[in-house]
């Protein structure tokens, strides 16, 4: 196993809108299961991503149920990194820029995530041992 | 000296900045930095063996390694034996390993 | 020792109305603010913030009117007087037509064959 590191990554896109936000969640993925604890910094749309209200519906075109469809929704893979994190005995702590949160009206998110700002990536990018930006593109 | 991974995720033919971003991977690897391209999502579009990969082709004469992502290519059904010459794959762990070891990685 | 880091904004424009400010120039200030070391490269469609002339006043939806539009030459302006480094890639100011004097005083304009050089001047690259 690759020597233990923190790697934060900033996020911007929000779900369902494009490829970035599913390879972000990834990536996250591959660094906990190489060991690295993680930062995350959700900005802009990226706080859409661990709310708490977001729900499954089935798929009348392809004639499939609610059980049936199984539509994924982020809350849940965040939720599911979150747990695989704490049974690694690593740290996964995703953050969301509050002013974000307040403008877009999504402050129920799930269990672990919490409000923060700038001074927490400012941290973030200091203390860890790496960082990336996943941007958006016009 | 830093070592860069420049990850393209978008493709040359509907993002026209994507030719800067092999511009900047030849610029910082003729000052001597390690380079490697990185093709996620649709940016493996350019590396089938067509005219559009000719930029990263001419990357990967140049000394630069060029890969392209698996699970992107096989999303796309993009045949590994019908890629570009010079471009290579690889898994998305190994963006991990080059954060993790320290690279710049450059997110486009 | 605390980081130097360099933040490349690329999108120029996006969101902008709606937030009022660049998302990112906006973070940036907000990290200055914190503590960090942070300066700014400009690049692709945000070179523009650099343009003096930029005016995005006056829009209304039915009877609301905006009183806060974006004031981004203002607020890269602002990052100069607060002592950042504000940098943009001449070459994408010249493929857009910007003339130097239309832009800002204390902006610093970098020739691609110096972009390596900047970075590497830097503890960090934050590419947005």
């Amino acid at each position: 196993m690759a020597q233990r590191k923190t790697l934060t990554f900033a996020l911007m896109d929000p779900p369902f809108e494009s490829a970035r936000s599913t390879t972000a969640l990834r990536l996250i993925d591959a660094a906990l299961r190489r060991g690295h604890h993680v930062n995350v910094f959700a900005y802009e749309g990226a706080v859409h991503l661990a709310f708490a209200h977001q729900q499954p519906h089935a798929n009348a075109v392809h004639g499939r149920s609610l059980e049936e469809e199984d539509h994924p929704l982020p809350r849940q893979w965040i939720a599911a990194l979150q747990a695989a994190a704490e049974a690694a005995g690593l740290r996964l702590d995703w953050v969301n820029c509050g002013l974000c949160v307040d403008e877009r009206g999504v402050g129920e998110s799930i269990a672990g995530v919490r409000r923060g700002g700038p001074p927490d990536f400012a941290r973030f990018v200091q203390e860890s041992d790496n960082t990336l930006v996943i941007p958006v593109r016009d | 000296m830093e070592t860069y991974l420049l990850i393209a995720s978008r493709d040359p033919f509907t993002a026209r900045d994507m030719d800067g971003v092999y511009d900047l991977a030849a610029s910082l690897a003729a000052r001597g930095h390690p380079v490697t391209v990185f093709l996620v999502q649709n940016g493996v579009l350019a590396a089938r063996r067509i005219p559009a990969a000719e930029p990263l082709t001419r990357l990967a004469r140049s000394g630069i390694a060029v890969l392209a992502e698996e699970f992107s290519l096989r999303e796309r059904g993009i045949a590994t034996d019908r890629l570009a010459t010079g471009i290579r794959t690889a898994d998305l762990g190994y963006v991990v390993d080059a954060l993790a070891d320290g690279a710049r990685v450059l997110w486009n | 020792m605390s980081k130097r880091i360099l933040s490349v904004v690329t999108c120029g424009h996006r969101a902008t109305l709606e937030e009022q400010d660049d998302p990112i120039m906006w973070l940036t200030r907000a990290m200055r603010g914190a503590g960090t070391v942070v300066d700014v490269f400009l690049q692709g469609n945000a070179v523009s913030y650099g343009v003096r002339a930029q005016d995005a006043g006056g829009l209304s939806f039915g009877e609301r009117r905006q009183t806060q539009p974006p004031r981004l030459a203002a607020d890269s302006a602002a990052l100069i007087s607060g002592g950042a480094t504000v940098l943009y890639a001449a070459d994408d100011a010249r493929q857009r037509g910007i003339e130097p004097a239309e832009l800002i005083e204390g902006l610093v304009a970098v020739e691609p064959s110096a972009v390596p050089r900047l970075f590497s001047a830097y503890d960090l690259i934050l590419w947005w």
